[in-house]
């Protein structure tokens, strides 16, 4: 699906440029869940930027779906994205938020666009807020209705960064299920920005571990079978992976 | 919902009216019992009668008169003021280049260049569209600009991900983004509208509320002078008026006031 190698960026212009990232390499197959996680400021978000096409790298190779693309901006369009906020705005309806996409495409006839986001709405829980403005929906509804505009796009690839950052434990909690049960059928291929290493461990297939500066990439196989049920918070199995992978972040930390 | 209305009407512009009763009774009072001479403060009354007695004129004549060089003026500044908006958005050196020269222009008295517009326009229409035009059409620039230039860096990445152009970014979130800004300058412009055509029937003009008021100024008829007065203030509190209800239909509809 997506091959990154030996990829590099820092911030800045001149003699001035502060380092983010450097030898940065991973492979991601069609139709994985993977989850990038690591310490704020090592530059998650900056990697799914240059994925999506909205920053330049300095050094390092992309290849989307087998082609390599000669500026980030080619790659613009083709990955959806999805910021930390919901960035919904806040004059359009759920379904005009939705559509937004298709509207800036219309590569097909408006009703089969409208057709596909109201069977999402249903599949994501959503039935019945399809007039409503953002502001009348709670956090947790709103995150769902950004997830369903990202995955709306039509792209294979989905950049989901940090989505439940900014909720309430509950709510995460109700929504990382959500997305677990949502995910088996929606056939995407995932990228995931998370801090929650439970969240990480329970959603993906495997986990990037990222370090910052010089550090690089950590392949961490998460593995565990599906289909999963959320009750593997619970198990021996599941608390032994999550002590390896929090040894792993804190060893690279101090290294 | 709908019988509280009335009650919350009363709290809403209820001390307004009442101060605004109280002044017009001292008024009345004092000019009543001759504590000032008429041509120096008519009596409320007096100017009731007067627009009463020149109605055929004022609304007839003057009115028209100074509502066409209103509408002509308001309508050239927010076409032309939008367009600059826009332009300087898009190409900042424009910005840049005309931001300084803009604030010059509102700080240029128009009074004193009212020998140059009659050499112009001469006497006609456009001498007073020009003045209403440089008074009215800068807060719509400036709403405009403004409003276009808030930050939407999120919301610009996030359509760029979706492929979208400069042209699109500009139309799904820059125009919705800067409505509001757009709408505060369009309701200054309104009000400045009629101030700026009567600064310009006062230099030079045969028609016109404030050629009226001024011609009944310099013959001590005060009562009909405060007659055109407050003609021209009912007219530039019902422009403004118009504009605010024309931006709560259209942000009604986007869900502002939800």
């Amino acid at each position: 699906m997506i091959n990154i190698s030996n990829l590099s960026y820092a911030f800045g212009t001149g003699s001035s440029r502060t380092p983010v990232f450097s030898g940065l390499s991973m492979n991601v197959q069609r139709g994985e869940f993977i989850s990038v996680v690591g310490g704020s400021g090592c530059g998650k978000s900056t990697l799914f930027k240059i994925i999506a096409g909205l920053l330049e790298p300095d050094n390092g190779r992309i290849t989307l779906n087998g082609a390599e693309s000669a500026t980030a901006a080619k790659r613009l369009g083709s990955v959806a994205y999805m910021p930390q906020q919901d960035l919904l705005l806040p004059w359009r309806t759920v379904m005009d938020n939705c559509l937004l996409p298709w509207e800036l495409k219309r590569s097909r006839p408006k009703a089969a666009a409208v057709a596909e986001i109201r069977t999402l709405l249903q599949r994501f829980g959503l039935e019945g807020t399809e007039g409503a403005y953002p502001q009348e929906l709670s956090g947790g509804m709103r995150q769902r209705v950004a997830v369903l505009r990202t995955v709306a796009a039509g792209n294979d690839l989905l950049l989901l960064d940090e989505p439940f950052g900014a909720l309430d434990a509950i709510t995460k909690r109700s929504l990382q299920r959500w997305l677990l049960e949502l995910w088996a059928e929606l056939d995407k291929t995932v990228l995931f920005i998370t801090h929650d290493l439970e969240e990480a461990l329970l959603l993906s297939d495997r986990i990037y571990l990222m370090t910052g500066s010089g550090g690089g990439m950590q392949e961490f196989p998460a593995g565990l079978p599906r289909p999963r049920h959320h009750s593997l918070n619970y198990q021996p199995q599941f608390a032994a992976l999550r002590q390896e992978l929090e040894l792993k972040l804190y060893e690279n930390r101090r290294s | 919902m709908r019988t509280a209305a009335p009650r919350s009407l009363l709290q809403h512009y209820g001390p307004a009216s009442l101060l605004a009763l109280l002044t017009l009774a001292v008024w009345e009072t004092v000019a009543r019992l001759g504590l000032v001479p008429p041509f120096i403060l008519p009596a409320p009354s007096a100017v009731c009668k007067a627009l009463l007695e020149e109605r055929r004129l004022l609304f007839g004549v003057h009115l028209p008169a100074t509502l066409l060089e209103v509408l002509t003026g308001f309508a050239l500044s927010v076409v032309c003021g939008c367009l600059l908006g826009i332009a300087m958005h898009l190409f900042s050196p424009l910005a840049k280049a005309l931001y300084p020269l803009l604030i010059i222009s509102q700080t240029v008295p128009l009074i004193a260049l009212s020998p140059l517009f009659i050499m112009w326009f001469g006497y006609t229409l456009w001498s007073k569209v020009a003045v209403v035009f440089l008074t009215a059409f800068f807060p719509v620039v400036i709403g405009t600009y403004d409003g276009l230039s808030k930050n939407t860096d999120a919301y610009r990445e996030l359509l760029l991900t979706y492929g979208a152009n400069r042209w699109q970014i500009l139309g799904k979130v820059g125009v919705p983004l800067a409505l509001p800004s757009f709408f505060s300058g369009l309701k200054l412009s309104a009000v400045y509208c009629v101030i700026g055509a009567t600064i310009g029937e006062w230099l030079g003009g045969s028609q016109g509320l404030g050629y009226f008021s001024r011609r009944m100024a310099g013959n001590l008829q005060s009562a009909k002078m405060f007659a055109a007065v407050v003609l021209l203030s009912v007219l530039g509190i019902l422009l403004f008026l118009a504009v605010a209800a024309l931006e709560k239909i259209i942000l009604k509809k986007r869900g502002r006031y939800s």
